[in-house]
């Protein structure tokens, strides 16, 4: 098995509460996304959220949600994202959320296989990713980052990929938490 | 152009300037699938030592790639030497004199009509643009005419191209979107609406719209 895996974190602000009938397109098709996803090839976990619809929210702002969830590789998730029936509910996204600006809607990060990251680790990568672009540490699929590798003398840290950075520049090191 | 990168790519263009070459390149582009060179031949209507000839010549220039299968589906001793079979290759060539950055400009204006939630006009100005087309009585040379390589199928028209293919991975939500519009324009427009319809059908290695019976 790998040793890591891929963690991503969803975010969109509804343009309705979910029950109003302006989300019923969302809202109906979330468990058929959550079934496609869970039975798709490379899926290790999501967040079931509160309503165990897979959204979440914090009570500083309910309209926005969120989704948090684990892949073995960007590979699968890609596939599972736009290769699938997934595309289709996501090319009707502007239906139900607002635009998101500058505001990053997705971020992408290693985590150690068999670890699941929680809500406040996400929007932190979230964050990370607005403020200061794409990294190993935060990162969307316009410009992927490969997996770190764990060094021979040590568990706790780890080095990334030597084409961590895309102007080839030294490799870039880094340690959990 | 003087970039090595692209004098590499008009070394590949310049390979097609054969017209027999050129053929054969489209022959095994609009196939659904990797393609013999018995096959080419035949299309072509040339012996299959010329085929081949230039199949090879189009491996050499990067513009197709080689794989191995054994077309009868049978294994093991007895089943045969497996058949060299040729595919188009998915990297892009593009010689433009004097330079020109059109796929940054797309890539810029993709990302800002993705940040101000501009979709849906996006799609509008797509399916008009795709409806301007002139009337036609064949779907499949509607679709040829826009460079999408149409596969016929029992219920359904796949195509085996997506025009837009470098900027719909990067976008795929916004460009394909763009696309399925576009492409019920183009039926709207060529008057094929009554019996066919596009719809979004994602898939690896192909366009993300299908054609459906009505």
């Amino acid at each position: 098995m790998d040793a890591f895996h891929l963690a991503q974190v969803n975010t969109a602000r509804l343009r309705a509460p979910m029950e109003d009938p302006m989300i019923a397109g969302f809202a109906e098709g979330l468990a058929l996304m959550n079934a496609l996803a869970d039975r798709s090839p490379g899926f290790v976990w999501r967040l079931e959220g509160e309503n165990a619809d897979g959204t979440f929210s914090r009570p500083v702002d309910p309209s926005r949600i969120y989704t948090l969830s684990v892949w073995e590789s960007p590979e699968h998730l890609r596939a599972f994202a736009y290769q699938s029936e997934h595309l289709d509910y996501l090319r009707r996204r502007r239906e139900w959320f607002h635009p998101n600006g500058q505001d990053a809607a997705l971020a992408l990060w290693w985590i150690p296989a068999g670890t699941i990251p929680t809500l406040d680790e996400g929007i932190e990568r979230l964050e990370r990713l607005r403020s200061v672009g794409p990294s190993a540490e935060a990162f969307t699929f316009r410009q992927t980052f490969p997996a770190p590798r764990i060094t021979a003398n040590g568990q706790d840290e780890v080095i990334a990929g030597s084409t961590a950075a895309p102007d080839g520049s030294a490799r870039q090191r880094f340690a959990w938490r | 152009m003087t970039t090595p990168e692209g004098l590499r790519d008009l070394d590949a263009v310049n390979s097609l300037a054969d017209p027999v070459r050129r053929r054969a390149y489209e022959v095994v582009a609009a196939g659904a699938g990797p393609i013999g060179r018995d096959d080419v031949a035949e299309a072509l209507g040339a012996g299959r030592t010329l085929a081949a000839f230039h199949l090879d010549k189009l491996v050499a220039a990067g513009l197709l790639e080689v794989s191995y299968a054994r077309r009868s589906g049978r294994t093991g001793p007895g089943a045969g030497r497996p058949a060299k079979l040729y595919r188009a290759v998915a990297a892009e060539r593009a010689v433009s004199v004097p330079p020109r950055a059109y796929r940054t400009a797309a890539e810029l204006l993709a990302e800002a009509l993705e940040l101000a939630g501009a979709e849906e006009t996006l799609y509008e100005v797509a399916r008009r643009h795709g409806s301007g087309g002139p009337p036609s009585a064949d779907v499949t040379e509607t679709l040829t005419a826009r460079g999408y390589a149409p596969v016929p199928e029992p219920e359904r028209i796949v195509l085996g191209n997506c025009p837009f293919h470098r900027l719909a991975e990067q976008f795929p939500p916004l460009i394909c979107g763009m696309n399925l519009a576009m492409i019920t324009g183009l039926l709207e427009g060529a008057g094929h609406d009554g019996e066919w319809t596009a719809r979004m059908d994602a898939a690896p290695g192909r366009c993300c719209v299908t054609i459906c019976k009505t």
